[in-house]
C-alpha cells in the first residue's frame, strides 16, 4: 500500500489539520508516514501545500517525485491546478469549488473549473457551502476530506477515529460535528461522481 | 509524528541539556518552540527563553558549556553570520559542557534573503558536522553530537535544511540521561584567547582535525554501500541520499554510494569510491562545497559530475526529481500548470497594523521623490509590494537603521528607517546610538506590533520598551512619536510624519498596535479559558 498526497491551499486555510486526521490514522494502523509541510513566509496568505506519504514500507524521500502523486487535495480551487504536475495519470484531484481571493489578477472560476475538468478523475465540490449549512465555513476542511475518504485506502472507521481523537480536548460538541462534516464531504464526493 | 525540529529538540531534551539558547528565524524556529512547550523541559528546570540575537545565544551557550553543562544553540543559516565571531572563536576556545550549534539553512530560499551553506562556516572553523538525512537520524546525532562534543572538548554543528526541519515521520526516542553537574574547565586559561593562548589552542585545534576525521569513518552515520555498476560512484550527503533511494524501489542502487553525513570527510571512504569508480556523481542540498573538495581547483583527476558542471541546477533544494535527472533517468512529471494559475505571493494580513502605518508614511513622503525608505526584515517587508511599494531595501536584520545612516550622511534628507519592534533589538540599537552620536538627520519607523510576528509570534525581547530604549540611548524625547494606526488616525499620523521628515537630526517614530495574529490568537485562548471555568 503507498499512498501519495499533495495538499494544496492558502496560508492560514489549515490543510495542516487534515494533514493531522489522515497522518494519525495511518500511524495508528502501523504504517509508515512522511509529511513534508510549509511554514514561515508563506503562511501569510501565499500558496501552501504539504506532501504526505503514507506506505507500508519505510518511505525515502520527504518529497513526492512528480507525476507520482495518487492524490492532489485541495482546499481551493485555483490550488489544486498548481500541482499538476505531481499528479500521476491515474491519480484523483479533489477540490473545494470556493475560491479564496486575496491577489488582484485571480482568474475567473469558470476557466479554473473547466481546467479542472479537464484531470481525469476529478471531484469538485463546494465544501464552504456544505460547512456552512451545518453551522460553521470552519469545517470546510472535514468536508473535503470526507471527499477523499473513498481514495485513502483506509476504512472509513479509522478517519472517524481520528477525529475523534484530534477534536476530542475541545468536547464531544466539536467532535460530533466534525464527523458530521466528514460525512456530508463523503456524500457531496459520491454524488458528484454518480452526477 | 515529529518534525525534524522537533526530533532535534526532544533529543537535547533527553540528552540532558540543561539550556537552549535562540532568536526565531524559519526554518530554526520550532526546536526552541518545542522546548518551551514541553513539560518535560519544564519539570527538568530548561532555559529556554528566546534571546535578543543568534550573537548573544551563542555566547550564552559556549558560557554553559563552560560551566561544564550541555547548551544547545540554534539559528537559522542568517543568524550564523550575526553569530559568526563568536562560532569561530568558540572552535578555538572549545568547549566544556556539550554544546551543539544547529544551523539551519534555507536552500531555494523559501523564506530567507539568501542560501548560504553553513557547512563553509564549520569548515572555516574546523569544527566537526553532523547533516541528518531522517528525523530519526536528527535525533541519534544529537545524543551522538553531546557525546563528540563532550569527548573532544569542541563544540559540534548539527546542519539542517528547511525539508528535514518542516517535515514530519516517526522518531524513537532513547533513555533520557541526567544533566550534567557545574563543572568548570580543567585549564582556566581555555577560554581566555590571549594571543599567546590561542595561538596553543588554534595548534590543537588543527592536530585534532585526525580525531574528527576518525569519527566520521567510525561514527556510523557515513556509510559506503557497494553496487556492482562501477562506471559511477555516488555520493549523497544529507536528505539527498533519501531522493536518491527514492529513485530506486527497491532500494537498492546499482552503483556504489558513499552516504555522507558527518564531516569532516572521511578521507579512506571518499578514495576508495573515488579509486573503484570511472566517475563520481555529488548530490548534496546547499552549494557544491563536497563537490568542489573533490574536484580540485584544477580538475586535474577523474570526472566529477554536480551542480559545478551543470549535471544538477547550480541553485536551489533538491528533490527526486532533480536526482533521477542526473542520474539519466526518465522524466515522470505529469500534466503541466495551466497558464491562468496566477502567483500567490505573501501579503501582509487584512487589519495588519503595518499597513496603516505605511500609509501615513506613504503620503507625508509624497512630496519628495521615491526611494527613501530603509527596511528591514520582518512582516513588513511585504510592504515592497504593490499595493504599498512603501520601502526600498533589505539587507539584513538591523540594516534599516544604518543604512538610512549613511544615506543621510551622504545628504539624502529625508532619510527614513523602518524596522520592527523586534528587529530593533535584535540588532537595530546599536545603529540608532551611531545616529545620536553623529546626530544624523534620520527618522527611524519602530513598527512596534508587541510580537516577532514574521517567525509566528514569538515573544519581543523589548515589550512596551521601546520608547526607554531611544531615550537611554539618547534621542531626545521631544522626538519619540508613539502613534496608534489606524485608518481613522490617519491625518494625524500623516502629519506626524511629515513633522520628523522635516526635523534635522535624530527621530523615532512608533506606530503601535499589536499584530492581528497574536491578537486573534490570545483572544482565542482566553475565550477558550473562560469556557472552561464556565463549565467548572
Ligand atoms: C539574522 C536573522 N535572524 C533571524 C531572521 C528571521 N527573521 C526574519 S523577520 C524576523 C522577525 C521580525 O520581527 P519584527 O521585526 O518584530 O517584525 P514583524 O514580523 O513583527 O513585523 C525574524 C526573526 C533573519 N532573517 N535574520
Ligand atoms: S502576522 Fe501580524 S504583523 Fe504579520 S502581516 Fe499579519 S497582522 Fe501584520
Amino acid at each position: 500500500m503507498k499512498k501519495d498526497i499533495i495538499l494544496a491551499g492558502v496560508g492560514g486555510q489549515g490543510i495542516l489539520s487534515i494533514a493531522a486526521t489522515i497522518g494519525m490514522a495511518a500511524v495508528d494502523h502501523g504504517l509508515y508516514l512522511k509529511q513534508a509541510e510549509v511554514h514561515g513566509m508563506s503562511q501569510r496568505g501565499g500558496d501552501v501545500q504539504s506532501h504526505l506519504r503514507i506506505s507500508d514500507k519505510e518511505v525515502a524521500s520527504d518529497l513526492i517525485p512528480q507525476g507520482r502523486a495518487d492524490m492532489i487535495l485541495s482546499v481551493e480551487p485555483m490550488e489544486s491546478l498548481r500541482y499538476l504536475p505531481y499528479l500521476s495519470p491515474e491519480g484523483w484531484l479533489i477540490t473545494n469549488a470556493k475560491p479564496f481571493i486575496n491577489i488582484p489578477e485571480y482568474p475567473d472560476v469558470e476557466v479554473i473549473l473547466s481546467e479542472i475538468r479537464k484531470v481525469k478523475n476529478h471531484i469538485v465540490i463546494d465544501a464552504d457551502t456544505i460547512a456552512k449549512e451545518m453551522g460553521s465555513v470552519k469545517a470546510a476542511n472535514m468536508v473535503m476530506l470526507g471527499a477523499a475518504a473513498p481514495f485513502l485506502e483506509m476504512d472509513y472507521s479509522w478517519l472517524e477515529q481520528s477525529v475523534r481523537n484530534l477534536f476530542g480536548r475541545k468536547g464531544e460538541e466539536v467532535v460530533s460535528f466534525n464527523l458530521d462534516a466528514l460525512k456530508a464531504g463523503l456524500e457531496a464526493g459520491e454524488k458528484y461522481r454518480k452526477a | 509524528m515529529l518534525l525534524g525540529d522537533e526530533a532535534i529538540a526532544q533529543a537535547a531534551i533527553d540528552a540532558g541539556i540543561s539550556g537552549i539558547f535562540a532568536y526565531p528565524g524559519t526554518p530554526s524556529t520550532e526546536i526552541t518552540e518545542y522546548v518551551q512547550q514541553s513539560k518535560e523541559a519544564k519539570e527538568k528546570g530548561i532555559r529556554s527563553d528566546w534571546a535578543a540575537n543568534e550573537k548573544t545565544a551563542m555566547e550564552a551557550s559556549l558560557g554553559m558549556s563552560y560551566a561544564g553543562k550541555r547548551s544547545m544553540v540554534c539559528m537559522k543559516h542568517v543568524g550564523l553570520n550575526v553569530a559568526a565571531d563568536a562560532f569561530i572563536n568558540s572552535a578555538i576556545t572549545g568547549a566544556n559542557g556539550g554544546m551543539i550549534v544547529v544551523a539551519a539553512d534555507d536552500p531555494s530560499m523559501h523564506s530567507s534573503q539568501n542560501e548560504q551553506d553553513s557547512r563553509f562556516y564549520a569548515k572555516f572553523s574546523f569544527i566537526p558536522v553532523l547533516e541528518p538525512s531522517s528525523q530519526q537520524e536528527a535525533y541519534d546525532m544529537v545524543h551522538y553530537g553531546f557525546d563528540l562534543s563532550e569527548k573532544y572538548k569542541i563544540p559540534v554543528m548539527l546542519r539542517i535544511t528547511t525539508r528535514l526541519a518542516h517535515s514530519r515521520s516517526g522518531v524513537v526516542r532513547t533513555t533520557p540521561r541526567p544533566q550534567n553537574e557545574i563543572k568548570l574547565p580543567e585549564n582556566l586559561r581555555q577560554f581566555v584567547l590571549l594571543p599567546s593562548i590561542a595561538r596553543k589552542q588554534y595548534r590543537e585545534l588543527l592536530d585534532n582535525q585526525v580525531f574528527f576525521e576518525k569519527a566520521s569513518a567510525e561514527g556510523g552515520f557515513n556509510a559506503y554501500i557497494d553496487g556492482p555498476d562501477k562506471s559511477m560512484g555516488i555520493i549523497a550527503c544529507g536528505l539527498a541520499f533519501n531522493y536518491l533511494m527514492e529513485n530506486y524501489p527497491d532500494r537498492t542502487v546499482p552503483y556504489p554510494v558513499l552516504k555522507l553525513a558527518q564531516y569532516p570527510m572521511p578521507e579512506d571512504m571518499v578514495r576508495k569510491l573515488y579509486d573503484t569508480c570511472d566517475t563520481l556523481l555529488v548530490l548534496e542540498d546547499g552549494y557544491p562545497i563536497v563537490e568542489e573538495m573533490i574536484k580540485g581547483f584544477l580538475n586535474l583527476g577523474k570526472q566529477v559530475k554536480g551542480r559545478l558542471d551543470g549535471t544538477v541546477p547550480r541553485t536551489g533544494e533538491l528533490n527526486p526529481n532533480i536526482v533521477a535527472a542526473s542520474l539519466g533517468m526518465e522524466n515522470t512529471t505529469g500534466m503541466p500548470v495551466p497558464d491562468l494559475v496566477a502567483g500567490r505571493p505573501p501579503s501582509l494580513c487584512n487589519g495588519c497594523p503595518h499597513i496603516d502605518s505605511f500609509n501615513a508614511m506613504n503620503e507625508a513622503l509624497e512630496k519628495w521623490a521615491k526611494g527613501r525608505v530603509f527596511s528591514d526584515i520582518g512582516c513588513y517587508t511585504l510592504g515592497a509590494f504593490k499595493p504599498y511599494e512603501a520601502i526600498n531595501t533589505c539587507v539584513d536584520m538591523g540594516a534599516s537603521v544604518t543604512m538610512a545612516k549613511g544615506a543621510a550622511d551622504a545628504g539624502l534628507h529625508p532619510a527614513v528607517a523602518v524596522i520592527g519592534d523586534s528587529t530593533f533589538t535584535h540588532s537595530g540599537i546599536t545603529g540608532l546610538l551611531d545616529c545620536v552620536n553623529d546626530n544624523t538627520p534620520v527618522t527611524i519607523i519602530i513598527l512596534d506590533n508587541a510580537t516577532t510576528a514574521m517567525t509566528g509570534g514569538q515573544k519581543s525581547s523589548a515589550l512596551n520598551r521601546i520608547e526607554e530604549i531611544c531615550q537611554g540611548v539618547g534621542v531626545h524625547p521631544d522626538h519619540i512619536r508613539v502613534l496608534k494606526p489606524l485608518r481613522k488616525h490617519h491625518e494625524a499620523n500623516e502629519q506626524v510624519c511629515k513633522e520628523e521628515f522635516e526635523y534635522k537630526g535624530v527621530s523615532v517614530i512608533i506606530p503601535r498596535r499589536e499584530c492581528i495574529q497574536t491578537l486573534n490568537k490570545r483572544m482565542r485562548q482566553k475565550f477558550a479559558e473562560k469556557k472552561k471555568n464556565e463549565k467548572k
